[in-house]
């Protein structure tokens, strides 16, 4: 192995024989730019609506679930695709999870969910992953559209006005403790406790499914 | 062969009155034509507590319930309306005989008979009723001293 490293180290350390070197810098510079080019270009291919319900787990549950909901038809017609709340947009951010991304492969050739029982069994803890998720970067891929700083509480109602003007802007709470289930059907809550202790404790679930303070004060007595 | 006459001429005056009825909730539309239905309306959104019409009325939701999951996984109403969670979010507690089951007995939470909350509690949207309402509430009953009898129009 070692005499193997040391081989290849000893090719590419020494200097070019056939070739110039403008040769090989501007070959170089146009295979980089092809290289990254097609990179970027897979990348963006598997970052769409269309590539993800290309399999039928997706297509059958989770984008049948989105449809009636607001962030697919509404008056106004913008609507939001599934890399737009499951792809952080930032590149480092959307690197690391597309490398996460390679445990669905897995779960696709293995055929994790290709049923919908299997499905529905693992629906807990499917969305866990993404409450834990936004939960950590603070409902970061909500708030690539719903600007807290352009939300306007006069036109909101007094419901929305109460929970965004307290909760919300002391950041005490984010989007995603209250606004579960809001573009896909919730799982079974019941086992949502003990498959949060699994992820460090109940701080992970989001406020409306994990306990009432009263509850955790309890809990930590 | 009489039997046969008659009973077509039965359907032909039924078809015929069908085709004449005009339903007052469908509005000035045959019955045997389709209607074009009116456009959605957007419900009431107050948060404003509306009077009982009599005191066991369920109360009325006053605020959007679009998408609310009520299921057999998630019951989207009580994570607001239950009674551990009313502190934060300030909604009014189920009521007491929501613990309740068919039997008398008191249970620690929401009793399964009354898990589906819009059975007995609907949203309200602001609409002209199709007919008119001649409610009339107790108390104003009351005060009148009247009847049943005495209901407006029979005055």
């Amino acid at each position: 192995m070692i005499r193997l490293l040391k081989r290849y180290w000893r090719v590419i350390r020494r200097p070019s024989v056939h070739y110039s070197l403008g040769f090989l810098t501007v070959g170089g510079f146009i295979g980089g730019v092809l290289f990254w080019g097609g990179f970027n270009t897979a990348l963006e291919a598997t970052n769409t609506e269309a590539f993800c319900i290309g399999c039928h787990e997706m297509h059958d549950n989770v984008y049948r679930e989105l449809q009636p909901t607001i962030h697919f038809s509404n008056r106004s017609g913008v609507r939001a695709t599934c890399p737009d709340c499951h792809v952080p947009h930032r590149w480092t951010a959307k690197i690391a999870r597309k490398m996460q991304a390679s445990k669905e492969v897995w779960g696709k050739i293995f055929g994790t969910v290709d049923t919908p029982e299997k499905f529905e069994n693992m629906r807990l803890a499917l969305a866990m992953n993404e409450w834990r998720r936004l939960k950590a970067n603070n409902s970061l891929e909500c708030r690539n559209c719903h600007d807290f700083q352009s939300m306007d509480f006069t036109r909101q109602s007094p419901r929305a006005q109460t929970a965004h003007s307290t909760s919300l802007a002391s950041g005490e709470r984010t989007c995603i403790d209250c606004h579960i289930g809001i573009a896909h059907r919730l799982p079974d809550l019941a086992d949502a406790h003990r498959l949060a202790e699994k992820h460090g404790g109940p701080h992970v679930l989001p406020a409306l499914v994990g306990g009432t303070p009263r509850e955790e004060a309890q809990r930590q007595e | 062969m009489r039997i046969l006459i008659s009973v077509g001429l039965a359907a032909l005056c039924a078809t015929a009155a069908l085709a004449q009825h005009i339903d007052n909730a469908r509005g000035p539309v045959p019955v045997m034509e389709e209607h074009a239905p009116p456009p959605l309306q957007n419900p009431d959104n107050s948060d404003v507590r509306r009077q009982r019409a009599y005191a066991m009325q369920p109360p009325i939701i006053p605020h959007k319930i679009e998408g609310y999951q009520t299921d057999r996984n998630a019951n989207r109403c009580m994570m607001c309306h239950a009674r551990t969670r009313t502190e934060q979010s300030q909604a009014p507690m189920i009521s007491v005989s929501h613990f309740t089951d068919r039997d008398g007995n008191f249970l620690a939470e929401l009793s399964p008979r009354r898990y589906f909350c819009l059975q007995c509690h609907v949203p309200q949207v602001p609409v002209k009723p199709l007919v008119e309402n001649r409610y009339i509430d107790v108390e104003t009953m009351l005060r009148r001293g009247g009847s049943a009898s005495t209901l407006p129009g029979r005055e």
